[in-house]
């Protein structure tokens, strides 16, 4: 990583990031011992080791980029729940197999062209962590839409269970494509990726999925929102407790 | 007293009284058969099976299973209702092991100096 | 009759010239029925392995431990499914050896009945748990049959880190904090004995492991394996600065080997009857995931009968 170049506005963008596959790496984990089969738990893991991979990657550019000496661990292990950057929708509790898969498909169809096109991103860094991350998250979305097809094109039950997910976590979408002034300054510089110029790829991915699936897209007028400046749902103060305890038990310690 | 032995690999478990067979269900998954030709290999090699539902998801298993999605491998995977084998006398040619690669020991891992068995 | 006979001794005679079996051979149905349940019930080990280990992913004290800890699970749940495919090729279900599991007829390690209360759990089972494991696995891959010794062959590749991350973790919590310091000695004070547990009874209660033997399965005994391992791990404990929690332990210059205490064979048989500490719960929760996933299971067979429909009528 190259050092010393302080940069707040990249520091936040990083630490979105960085949460986003943090918080959906810890939910995927959940996962472990549980899975509908074997398979499932071997491929599940990977994602989540996948994620957790990016996760470090960001939040170790995100501590350079802030320059006050901020590990990942400091990052990951000492912010309070207001501080945490993710948007809503990777925080939910991932419920049954078809919501944690609905729930899938909608964050990977909006981080491949997220990914992608990062991949130019002027901060070579970035560029650099997205070269890999593209590689992977093809694979997640591959496994995501795999799986929401089976379901909503399974049984009647599979069918109801995996819409009923689906309807839970649509209204969190809309965060996902917002923007703010960090977000305008970064696109200007060619550091960020452009929400609006990703909101239509993911849409066309996610329509083709649920067709196929023989689901229906939800509609909704709620917008819940405010991941992005450290407002989020009853469900992270409990993933972060279980996330940082042991590490906040032992301050200074090495493991 | 029912025997006990240290089999399979986190050992002691009952070897006297414990049926090999004649569980409930039959298998609700079809097996497969995984090949895999690895970058650098000439041809694909039997490394194994699996249970999925169809071809697409056999695949997918097959890649994380098999390969741990390493670049630049190509895998097969065929239902093992559909293999044909030939009779054991002529086994040599069809049943020859996957090649046995060395162990590499991982150096991720600081194993500090003067500690031995690791 | 003689036919038999005949193919017994042409089974016995390339065994006893370190020959594969495969699974089209001719072999003894009573080598067959061994190497399924043995086969078996090391896969339902490994995935019940995942459990006390999985514990504590959520909850690492880093990230890279956590990441660790993820692929370590995730090889778990793979090893399992080596060890499955290498029964079926015996003419075994795989569905039907997990509901031999799951009603409790077939079992798994004894080890996994113990609970991982603390971080300290984790790296303990990566040095003493896997490192006794490896003690029973290597010698399985040259196992007279040819698809569990290749199986074992992958199985222990992958598991080459497994123990060493293990004392990796444990060497930084001795060294570390008094806190940390005080969670590493306590961890090896519940899980020394129950891994000496893990290598069975003393070989004079073991009279059936001599067919194994014979039969290429098993290559070294209960108390070879014990001592061979108590035998590796002192050192590292002392390494570590930490007391292994036997008063009778001791060097003996003559035989070059330690000498250690009696093991609790009542603890032992209490674990193994179902009455340890995890036992019902490791069960329970294994059960819960199988039974919780069926409905996708159906799912995934309904559309690849629509899918194969669709194809045919096309």
């Amino acid at each position: 990583m190259v050092g010393g170049i302080v940069d707040a506005d990249v520091a936040t963008y990083c630490l979105r990031l960085g949460d986003d596959a943090l918080v959906l790496s810890q939910r995927l984990a959940e996962w472990s011992a549980r899975s509908p089969q074997l398979e499932e738990d071997v491929a599940l893991m990977n994602v989540a080791l996948d994620l957790l991979g990016q996760a470090r990657n960001l939040l170790t550019l995100a501590g350079d980029r802030e320059g006050q000496g901020r590990s990942e661990d400091d990052l990951a292990m000492l912010r309070e729940e207001t501080d945490f950057l993710n948007a809503q929708i990777v925080e939910l509790e991932n419920g049954d197999f078809g919501r944690t898969m609905a729930r899938q498909l909608l964050v990977a169809a909006y981080s491949l062209p997220l990914w992608q096109a990062l991949t130019s991103s002027t901060d070579a860094d970035l560029a650099g962590i997205a070269g890999k991350a593209v590689k992977e998250v093809e694979y997640h979305l591959d496994h995501a839409r795999s799986w929401v097809v089976r379901l909503g094109d399974g049984t009647e039950e599979s069918h109801r269970r995996v819409q009923q997910g689906l309807d839970d976590v649509w209204p969190y979408t809309c965060e996902l494509f917002e923007t703010d002034g960090v977000l305008q300054r970064l696109v200007e510089r060619g550091v960020a990726a452009d929400p609006a110029a990703i909101e239509p790829r993911w849409r066309a991915t996610v329509d083709d999925a649920l067709a196929e699936a023989t689901l229906t897209v939800p509609e909704t007028s709620w917008r819940p929102t405010g991941g992005r400046r450290g407002r989020h749902t009853e469900a992270l103060g409990y993933l972060l407790a279980e996330m940082q305890h042991l590490h906040r038990s032992h301050p200074g310690a090495r493991w | 007293m029912s025997e006990f032995r240290a089999e399979g690999g986190h050992g002691a478990v009952p070897t006297s009284g414990v049926p090999a067979d004649g569980g409930g269900r039959a298998g609700s998954q079809p097996l497969w058969e995984v090949f895999v030709r690895s970058r650098r290999g000439l041809s694909h090699t039997h490394v194994g099976s699996l249970h999925a539902p169809d071809a697409h998801m056999a695949l997918r298993n097959a890649r994380d299973l098999y390969t741990r999605r390493q670049e630049g491998v190509s895998i097969w995977v065929v239902r093992a209702s559909d293999v044909v084998a030939s009779s054991p006398d002529e086994k040599d040619a069809f049943f020859d092991p996957a090649g046995d690669k060395p162990y590499r020991h991982p150096t991720f891992y600081e194993v500090p100096e003067g500690v031995k068995n690791l | 009759m003689l036919d038999e006979t005949a193919l017994e001794q042409e089974f016995q005679a390339r065994i006893d010239a370190d020959d594969r079996i495969e699974p089209r051979d001719w072999m003894p149905e009573g080598y067959r029925k061994t190497l399924v349940r043995q086969m078996a019930q090391h896969a339902h080990s490994e995935i019940i392995g995942m459990q006390p280990e999985g514990n504590w992913i959520t909850r690492a004290p880093s990230l890279r431990r956590k990441a660790i800890l993820l692929a370590k699970v995730q090889d778990e749940a793979g090893h399992g499914l080596y060890l499955y495919s290498a029964a079926e090729t015996l003419g075994a279900d795989r569905d039907e050896l997990l509901d031999l599991l799951h009603t409790g007829r077939q079992k798994y390690s004894t080890i996994f009945n113990y609970p991982t209360v603390t971080w300290a759990d984790v790296a303990a089972i990566g040095w003493l748990v896997d490192g006794a494991a490896i003690m029973n696995q290597v010698p399985l891959t040259r196992c007279s049959y040819g698809p569990y010794a290749r199986a074992m062959i992958r199985v222990c590749k992958e598991e080459s880190f497994h123990q060493r991350q293990g004392f990796e973790a444990m060497t930084v919590l001795a060294n570390g904090t008094p806190a940390q310091r005080r969670m590493a000695q306590d961890a090896l004070d519940r899980w020394w004995w129950p891994s000496l547990m893990m290598f069975g009874p003393n070989d004079d209660a073991s009279p059936n492991s001599a067919q194994s033997m014979r039969w290429g399965i098993k290559r070294f005994s209960n108390d070879e394996l014990r001592q061979r391992f108590v035998d590796s791990t002192v050192p590292q404990a002392e390494f570590l600065g930490l007391t292994v929690p036997d008063p009778d332990l001791r060097w003996d210059e003559e035989s070059g080997h330690y000498v250690f205490g009696e093991i609790d064979w009542d603890e032992f048989f209490t674990v193994m009857r179902g009455d340890g500490p995890c036992n019902r719960q490791r069960l329970q929760r294994r059960v819960q995931a199988h039974e919780d996933g069926a409905w996708v299971r159906e799912a995934a067979a309904a559309y690849a009968a629509r899918s194969a429909a669709r194809r045919d009528a096309a």
